[in-house]
């Protein structure tokens, strides 16, 4: 860990004032909220502020409701939290599923929903810098293109990063269609889940659509689908406490046998949270049925590119895709 | 290394053979007895001390430097940013440290090569540099800021242990290790054949606890607190490199977060720490962090295993061969003995076993839990199950067909094998009967309430059982407690507890009132707790420390002026339940030994124990000691979304009496748990462009949560070994791992239809499963 100045905001202007002359939303000033990334990451020396903004005395604390019907998750509402609300178990279970599934009870008593927003990749290759890696230090080269990459993505993928994007969370708010609302410099603004992480193309440093200054003050999940149906199914090699190789957030309604309503979002398979289109495009006005299932998750999957060691998980998220369907749809 | 050279080592410590016969009476109760452990509070409540839980006035803080290649020789070292940054003491390395010296004269040592000596780097990771400030954070800076360039060599970590070397027998081809018969005929022309390599990964230790180092050197003397497996070897090794007398160096275990092995010798850090706090003249405390536990401090090998097995359509064994390699470092040979139980787990007239080693750029492999053994069991396990399924035969069938009372390998019966018994039990509490073999055959339903299907497979297991010469101290005092002492340490596996037990059992005083003292490298020598032979080793020194503290009581009971049996001759006496009495009366007459000891003006009785190795007592030499096991496991299969679990082990242990069933049974639990990470997670692994263990770390490496943890059911045979002394008590630390790997990937198989070689089995490979959803 390298010296740092530290300080407190107390509004949100502060932490926006605060980070304003930064370069990047992520090199010489960052934002500590659970601290749970940030923290082990500066301990190793992957990041490296000058100035780091303890953020946890601002007032984005609250869970509450939309005069829409929706619900707004403050961004500093903490993960245990917000997956034990009983408005988000009971609208939103795809939520509550997705952020139980991940970390351990003690990290998500200080996780924060901004800070899972912002969590960075579990390439080993980014967290060692004894490594080239192009999301660390951009021009250095992939060291996980032809190394370990097991774990790494199969969707989204450049010739300069393969690195996953590892939250559960993120998943489950693509699928839920959340926006991300965002205070900086030249004011608010809010950004679908969607299209707040980037790909990496040829610019991996670049995780967010956040800018020099802008800081995440809440998510807001629309209003519930009436008669929707929700899942999340997480796979990977142990039971607990491990990242997924490959999960599947599942929000579908039927009508009259039909699917009428169906979003599909991916975890440990994309380089960010991954919205499979082409598969809520097979299954939009088609029966609910295994064969159905089994060809929207080759939809979603066409285009995936496999590393020297993942390539495994290609089929494994076919299976994760169908079987989340199979048991939001069985519920249904 | 080689359970054989590990009997060598533990042979070869100080200690003589006493030539008293081992008693044969029954023991009390206490023996036997599930005590919660002893130093159970002290751990729960956190209050006992660890090693790097030690701090001194003015202690300063060490961090290594880590070398970023695997193979050349440091062009430069520049120190100078480091030096200037705040806090900082010292930055050491070969070109300034004082000289640590090599280890020659008894002992054993981890790297031959001690840190420091030269430019040369043979691993990622080794130890090039070390900074030392006022604080931890300091000196973790400093060490980030020490430049070292390399020039890189040429180096090899490949986990294809392919490499070419001569035929069998020949100069550098492999060693035989065991031979009878004529196998290679036998198997020519034997009707049945399996033939198939195993491979299994580099493991690494991962206790709770770290290694660490706390060196305080007072001028003259060294206390160094470790995390060690045997204080009396580390005080032996480090004397050595440090180049000061025995009694100069102090090593102090009292509490270990566990070891698996990795903790049996000393690393380098000891002697660094050691060196820094010498020339500093003050305490440094150097902690080894869990990414340097990957690269410095030893794993298990990687192995690769050809198995081939020769037989009759009724499953006579015809003829065995296990050829396997294991890779070491390029500095120490260290040979895994895969085939440890191979020549004499079953029958069969010709068999051979041959060993070779490859060379990689890995740092040096040290024992973990069952070393060779443990992957070679996996091997020949799995081989038996696969020529169960070409005989079409049930494996337990087979292997109860198979089973032998005579070691083969040297002709000697067994001293208490009861490996039969072990697998009828074990299919009884497994339910074994209803096991139907066709693959896929057997549905269930998961924990959280999923069809799917289950997969049972056996294993049997074995582990040389062996004891070394051992002492002990004990006193009587005149508080009315025992103290009793052993230069040998607690592992976590409940050695405070037993030797508790043992003292209760012979003096009759309640537990309650025994300080059991270990740890510490000043107590007369005890054993390095390792191979599954500390309790067989110091529960005899232990029994003859109290046989003899008891005499010296009955001595001066008779003899003491105010005594109230003043005269009597020990031979009238007896002490129960911590009352001396006339032999003839009952113990409710007699009087406390404290009060004896008071009207004596005596401040204590004392004895002194002193027990041999193996055969020193007893005929053990005329027969072959083993410890005998078998484990069954049941595995969930949920072919839609490839998930694999572990649901049920049953493991049967015929490991000698159970001193302590609780304790033991921790134990086994434990190795169910570790043989999951072995079956379906663990593996280090090299990058190999660089020679990085990438995984270093615990999000990487994957090990067992509790959500991983199957139901267990252990189950001790608990019968008396005649050849291993007093209470005839055998080793476990290592037994309970040894066949669940291979019951895994039994089970494994009959539920997916896949047969897994290479450990660990992944979703990789059940994927390629064909049974259907």
């Amino acid at each position: 860990m390298e010296a740092f100045k530290f300080s407190r905001a107390a509004t949100v202007d502060q932490a926006v004032a605060a980070h304003a002359g930064a370069t990047t939303a992520i090199a010489e000033t960052r934002f500590v909220a659970g601290g749970t990334t940030l923290i082990d990451l500066m301990k190793l020396s992957v990041e490296r502020p000058k100035v780091v903004v303890d953020i946890n005395g601002l007032p984005l604390d609250k869970v509450e409701a939309t005069p829409e019907g929706g619900l707004r998750l403050g961004a500093l509402t903490r993960n245990a939290d917000v997956a034990n609300h009983d408005v988000v178990k009971r609208d939103y279970a795809v939520l509550s599923e997705a952020i139980l599934s991940g970390a351990s009870p003690q990290l998500r008593n200080m996780a924060t929903t901004g800070g899972n927003l912002l969590q960075r990749t579990r390439c080993p290759y980014f967290r060692d810098t004894a490594h080239a890696c192009n999301k660390r230090e951009p021009g250095s080269g992939c060291s996980a293109i032809g190394g370990h990459n097991r774990m790494l993505a199969v969707l989204g993928v450049s010739s300069d990063c393969i690195a996953t994007n590892p939250s559960d969370q993120n998943v489950a708010l693509v699928a839920l269609e959340a926006t991300i609302d965002i205070q900086g410099p030249s004011g608010k603004r809010s950004v679908p889940a969607g299209q707040f992480h980037l790909l990496p193309g040829t610019t991996p440093h670049r995780e967010t659509a956040l800018q020099p200054g802008e800081i995440i003050t809440s998510v807001t999940l629309p209003k519930p689908i009436a008669g929707s149906k929700q899942f999340y199914l997480k796979l990977r090699d142990r039971a607990a406490y491990e990242f997924a190789l490959s999960s599947t957030a599942v929000v579908i309604k039927l009508s009259g046998g039909k699917i009428e309503h169906v979003r599909i979002a991916l975890g440990g398979v994309g380089t960010k949270p991954w919205r499979a289109l082409e598969a809520e495009h097979e299954l939009t006005g088609k029966s609910a049925d295994a064969a159905n299932f089994r060809i929207a998750a080759e939809a979603a999957m066409r285009d995936a590119k496999p590393a020297s060691e993942n390539g495994y998980k290609i089929e494994l998220a076919k299976r994760c895709i169908v079987r989340a369907l199979t048991n939001a749809t069985v519920q249904a | 290394m080689m359970f054989s050279e590990f009997l060598e080592f533990i042979q070869a410590n100080e200690g003589a053979p006493n030539g008293k016969p081992a008693p044969t009476t029954e023991p009390s109760e206490i023996i036997g007895t599930a005590l919660s452990r002893v130093d159970g509070p002290l751990k729960t409540t956190g209050t006992a001390k660890y090693a790097a839980d030690y701090n001194f006035k003015n202690m300063a803080y060490a961090v290594p430097v880590c070398a970023t290649v695997a193979s050349g020789k440091i062009r430069s070292i520049d120190t100078s940013r480091a030096e200037k940054m705040p806090g900082v003491v010292l930055v050491m390395h070969h070109g300034n440290a004082p000289q640590i010296f090599r280890n020659g004269n008894g002992g054993r040592n981890s790297e031959n090569r001690p840190p420091f000596e030269d430019d040369v780097v043979s691993y990622w990771g080794q130890y090039v540099a070390l900074a030392v400030a006022e604080t931890f954070q300091q000196a973790q800076a400093a060490a980030a800021a020490v430049s070292v360039t390399y020039d890189a060599d040429k180096f090899n970590v490949s986990a294809l242990l392919d490499d070419a070397m001569p035929e069998i027998g020949q100069p550098d081809g492999p060693k035989v290790l065991s031979h009878r018969g004529d196998f290679e005929a036998a198997f020519a022309s034997a009707p049945v054949k399996v033939d198939a390599v195993y491979r299994t990964p580099v493991e690494t230790h991962n206790p709770m606890e770290m290694h660490g180092t706390v060196a305080v050197w007072d001028g003259k003397r060294f206390t160094l607190y470790e995390s060690s497996q045997g204080v009396i070897n580390h005080m032996n090794v480090l004397s050595q490199m440090l180049g000061v007398p025995k009694e100069d160096i102090n090593v102090i275990s009292k509490f270990i977060g566990s070891g698996f092995g990795g903790k049996l010798f000393p690393w380098p850090h000891s002697a660094l720490a050691a060196t820094a706090a010498r020339q500093l003249n003050r305490p440094v405390k150097l902690s080894v962090n869990r990414k340097m536990m990957f690269s410095n401090v030893g794993h298990r090998p990687r192995t690769e295993q050809r198995m081939r097995l020769g037989a009759t359509p009724d499953g006579k064994l015809l003829g065995l061969a296990q050829d396997y390699r294991n890779h070491t470092s390029l500095h120490d040979d260290i040979r895994e003995n895969c085939g440890e139980a191979t020549p004499f787990l079953y029958s069969t007239a010709n068999l051979r076993v041959s060993s070779a080693l490859v060379k990689r750029n890995v740092g040096t492999p040290t024992p973990m839990r069952g070393p060779g053994a443990v992957p070679g069991l996996f091997a020949l396990e799995s081989a038996m199950d696969e020529l169960a399924i070409a005989l079409k035969m049930d494996p337990v069938a087979l292997r109860l067909a198979l089973d032998t009372q005579t070691d083969e390998s040297n002709g000697k019966p067994f001293s208490s094998r009861h490996l039969k018994e072990c697998l009828q039990v074990g299919s009884e509490k497994f339910g074994w009967a209803k096991r139907t073999p066709e693959i896929g055959s057997m549905r269930g339903k998961s924990k959280d309430g999923d069809d799917v299907i289950l997969g049972w497979g056996v294993a049997c297991a074995s582990w040389g059982a062996s004891r070394g010469p051992s002492q002990a101290s004990l006193s009587l005092l005149q508080n009315g407690r025992v103290r009793v002492s052993s230069g040998t340490q607690d592992i976590g596996t409940g050695t405070y507890t037993i030797v508790a037990q043992v003292v209760s059992d012979k003096t009759g005083i309640p537990i309650d009132r025994i300080d059991v003292l270990l740890g510490n490298s000043s107590f007369v020598p005890g054993p390095t707790s390792g191979g599954s032979t500390a309790t067989a080793t110091v529960v005899p020194s232990i029994a003859d420390a109290a046989n003899n503290a008891i005499a010296a009581m009955l001595q001066i009971t008779g003899s003491a002026k105010n005594s109230p049996f003043a005269g009597k001759t020990p031979q009238d006496l007896a002490m129960t339940e911590g009352k001396v009495h006339l032999k003839d009366k009952p113990a409710s007459s007699g009087v406390p030994f404290e009060e004896i000891l008071k009207g004596a003006n005596l401040a204590s009785a004392d004895g002194a124990g002193k027990s041999g190795g193996l055969g020193s007592d007893t005929k053990a030499r005329d027969y072959s000691t083993h410890s005998f096991g078998a484990q069954f496991v049941e595995v969930e299969w949920d072919p839609g979304i490839a998930r694999l679990r572990v649901s049920r082990v049953v493991s049967v242990v015929d490991g000698g009496r159970i001193i302590n069933p609780k304790t033991a049974t921790n134990q086994m639990a434990g190795a169910i748990v570790m043989g999951v990470g072995m079956g379906l997670f663990e593996e280090t692994i090299y990058d190999p462009r660089n020679g990085h263990a990438i995984n270093d770390n615990f999000a990487d490496y994957v090990v067992p949560t509790i959500a991983d943890t199957p139901q267990i059911d252990v189950h001790f045979l608990d019968i008396p070994d005649p050849q291993m002394g007093e209470y005839g008590a055998r080793g476990i630390g290592e037994i309970g791992l040894a066949g669940i790997a291979p019951a895994i990937t039994a089970a494994v198989y009959h539920a997916t239809g896949v047969r897994v070689r290479e450990l660990p089995v992944r979703i990789e490979d059940v994927l390629k499963a064909k049974v259907a959803v």
